[in-house]
């Protein structure tokens, strides 16, 4: 069943204008000095040669959507009675999203476990998750950030993806994964792949071999929990932290919301925005009592979540993709790596457990 | 840098009277540094000043107070650190105020521009007129005075302005490479549609993270900003261009005549959103009505922080 296609980088437009009559299609490209996913544009470049500022999580995952339209009325009879009429607003249509890279397209997989769970699933994710196709590039070489083979990936990693495609000489080798990887390898503009197969298994394997050796974090999950009550462990790591949200915010694997009604006279949507564990806001309870009241609270927690407390309920799963974003675009240079490379190795200062004993 | 031992001994003088030292070392990339927290003798020796030093460490000093604070300052940095003290943020005796005679920082934007790409930086070798960066497929030397932060090419003000100690010898008032307000002043000859529109499509693309707050100095409200209040609800958290773009006049407004210029805002937003320019224009009208520069003197009043019955450069009454 496996099909493999070969596309002309010449070609590339116009498949993606073809795949776009039926399909919303998201491709990177240049705005401002940054890259990010926006609807195709045949009239602007694609920007694929190095991996996209943002990764493409607003395809699937919106910077803020619509959950439910409401509106009040008043009881004619009775005006202090407020009704409500609420509508659900589901997201509709196809989408097919260009040029992820193989972790920004894995992230998806970690939301899958929390919002595509069989107790509860998130109606307006599935919808979206369901409806989207991903044709993610290979990566033929690693950044200096790039971490994504300590986390169980790689840069040929295709899972979570429906078309895995390779540069090759002049154009791109395409391979399907899932049926509906398969359904778009259909346009007249695809040649026959089978003899660039090979041509494309080199250049993973050359990416491969780029890679430097990663460290062992399957220990990972029970040592960043034997800190957790360290503070200053955390105050440590955390010092250089704003406390911004950029971190979580550019995270392929970042899933976490926060649910508003924006109302104007009458009328109002429920919507759903981003959110982030790196906020006071976040933990805010209505009492005005902060359990993480200090940014060694919150980092410890982005942490803690990612490499501790999500791997520990899913499977040993570590929920980071390894793109290593919040590392190259945090203001302050704050290196996620680190922190859980020292809470592995960490070991209480010897003077402290010395003056215990004495 | 040629001074750097000797900032080295200063802080080792300092420490043992000091929680922390806030300085600079090396980062994940040799592009790129990182604030460096000196907290034991043995934290020293990483320390780095280079033009790579970009991050303004005064930022760190509301969150600490009530500690001992040593801190190291380019000459920006320390404007900070004066507004800060004018408007009683910080204690001046929990201070201790390390200067250097700065020769400018580097703009990592505009490297990445000139670079193509900075992923795959091997090493950076910086002298006093080039940067010469390895990456993998190719050696690149850049012009240093290029490749400065703007706000180098126009400083007045490279020697810290208040310091306890100062190594090296100060370089005074420099030529500017560059008039002061000439990006902005070209951007405001253009049609008031064009301006908008301007804005429109560079914001459209901010994520509201917010880190242009975070990373500002004198952006002190915290975790009590008004961008994330939900009670009084002054913003939608809508994927909307309006509440965007109304974030930063906010912004621009409460730092008008406090902002010192230092750019961080910017430098910390990561889809690279020109945000600065609406500071600039805030401060750039204070100074025309006020006479009055941010930072510049510990014993003054910022304007908008005072109240005068008749203002000279106001005219309220017309009859
Ligand atoms: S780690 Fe960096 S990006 Fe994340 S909240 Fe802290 S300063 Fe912001
Ligand atoms: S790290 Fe924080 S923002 Fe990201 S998914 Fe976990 S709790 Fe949410
Ligand atoms: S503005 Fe002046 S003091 Fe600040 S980094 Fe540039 S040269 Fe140094
Ligand atoms: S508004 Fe920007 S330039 Fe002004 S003080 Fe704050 S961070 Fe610096
Ligand atoms: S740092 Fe940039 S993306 Fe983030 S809120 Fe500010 S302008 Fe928007």
């Amino acid at each position: 069943m496996e099909l493999v296609k070969y596309l002309k980088s010449a070609d590339l437009k116009s498949w993606l204008q073809e795949l776009a009559r039926e399909n919303r299609v998201f491709a990177p490209r240049n705005e401002g000095d940054s890259v990010i996913f926006a609807p195709f544009d045949p009239e602007q470049e694609i920007a694929i040669v190095h991996p996209a500022t943002l990764p493409p999580k607003k395809t699937v995952f919106p910077q803020s959507e619509k959950l439910v339209d409401f509106t009040y009325s008043k009881d004619p009879e009775n005006l202090s009675r407020i009704m409500i009429d609420g509508k659900e607003v589901l997201p509709e249509g196809t989408a097919v999203v260009f040029g992820g890279r193989p972790c920004d397209v894995r992230g998806f997989t970690m939301f899958d476990r929390v919002y595509l769970a069989e107790k509860s699933t998130d109606i307006y994710y599935q919808a979206r998750r369901e409806n989207t196709t991903f044709i993610t590039l290979a990566c033929e070489k690693p950044e200096t950030t790039c971490f994504c083979h300590w986390v169980d990936s790689g840069p040929t990693d295709a899972t979570g993806s429906d078309v895995l495609a390779t540069v090759v000489d002049g154009g791109y080798v395409l391979e399907a994964l899932s049926d509906k990887g398969s359904k778009l390898l259909t346009s007249t503009l695809l040649e026959n792949g089978e003899s660039r197969k090979d041509e494309a298994r080199k250049a993973h394997e050359k990416a491969a071999e780029l890679l430097q050796d990663a460290p062992d974090l399957s220990g990972a999950p029970k040592k960043v929990l034997q800190v957790f009550d360290t503070m200053e462990f955390w105050e440590e790591a955390a010092a250089k932290c704003l406390s911004c949200g950029a971190c979580a915010y550019l995270c392929p694997s970042c899933y976490c919301f926060n649910i508003t009604d924006e109302t104007i006279g009458m009328k109002g949507t429920r919507i759903r925005s981003w959110d982030n564990c790196m906020s006071a806001q976040f933990t805010m309870e209505a009492s005005g009592h902060n359990p993480r009241p200090t940014k060694a609270h919150r980092l410890r927690n982005r942490v803690g979540h990612k490499f501790s407390y999500y791997p520990d309920i899913h499977d040993g799963v570590i929920s980071c993709c390894g793109c290593g974003r919040c590392i190259k675009s945090c203001p302050v240079g704050t290196d996620i790596r680190e922190i859980v490379l020292q809470a592995i190795e960490y070991e209480p200062a010897v003077g402290e457990e010395q003056a215990d004993e004495q | 840098m040629k001074f750097q031992e000797e900032l080295k001994d200063s802080i080792r003088k300092a420490l043992p009277d000091l929680d922390v030292v806030l300085g600079w070392c090396g980062s994940f990339d040799p592009l790129h540094a990182t604030p460096h927290f000196i907290r034991r003798e043995e934290d020293i020796d990483k320390l780095e000043i280079s033009p790579l030093s970009v991050h303004n460490l005064a930022t760190y000093l509301p969150g600490l107070r009530g500690k001992k604070v040593g801190i190291v300052v380019k000459g920006c940095d320390s404007r900070s650190v004066v507004e800060l003290l004018q408007e009683n943020l910080i204690n001046r005796e929990d201070i201790t105020i390390f200067g250097f005679p700065c020769t400018g920082v580097v703009d990592q934007a505009k490297i990445k521009k000139a670079l193509g790409h900075a992923g795959n930086v091997r090493t950076c070798d910086i002298s006093d007129s080039a940067i010469v960066i390895q990456t993998e497929d190719k050696a690149h030397s850049l012009t240093l005075t290029q490749m400065l932060a703007d706000k180098c090419r126009t400083c007045r003000y490279p020697d810290a302005i208040i310091s306890d100690y100062f190594v090296g010898d100060k370089i005074g008032e420099p030529a500017p490479l560059e008039t002061d307000y000439a990006a902005l002043e070209a951007f405001e000859s253009l049609s008031v549609p064009e301006r908008f529109g301007y804005w429109l499509k560079e914001l459209d693309r901010c994520i509201r993270c917010y880190a242009c707050r975070s990373a500002c100095p004198l952006c002190v409200c915290r975790d009590h900003c008004a961008a994330e209040s939900r009670d009084p609800h002054w913003l939608s958290q809508e994927n909307n261009v309006r509440d965007k773009v109304m974030f930063q006049v906010i912004h621009a407004y409460h730092m008008a005549g406090r902002c010192t210029e230092c750019g961080e805002c910017q430098r910390a937003c990561p889809v690279d959103i020109p945000v600065l320019m609406l500071k600039q224009k805030m401060n750039r009208e204070i100074r025309d009505i006020f006479q009055y520069e941010a930072g510049v003197d510990p014993e003054a009043t910022p304007p908008l922080l005072s109240f005068n019955m008749e203002e000279e450069n106001i005219t309220e009454k017309e009859w």
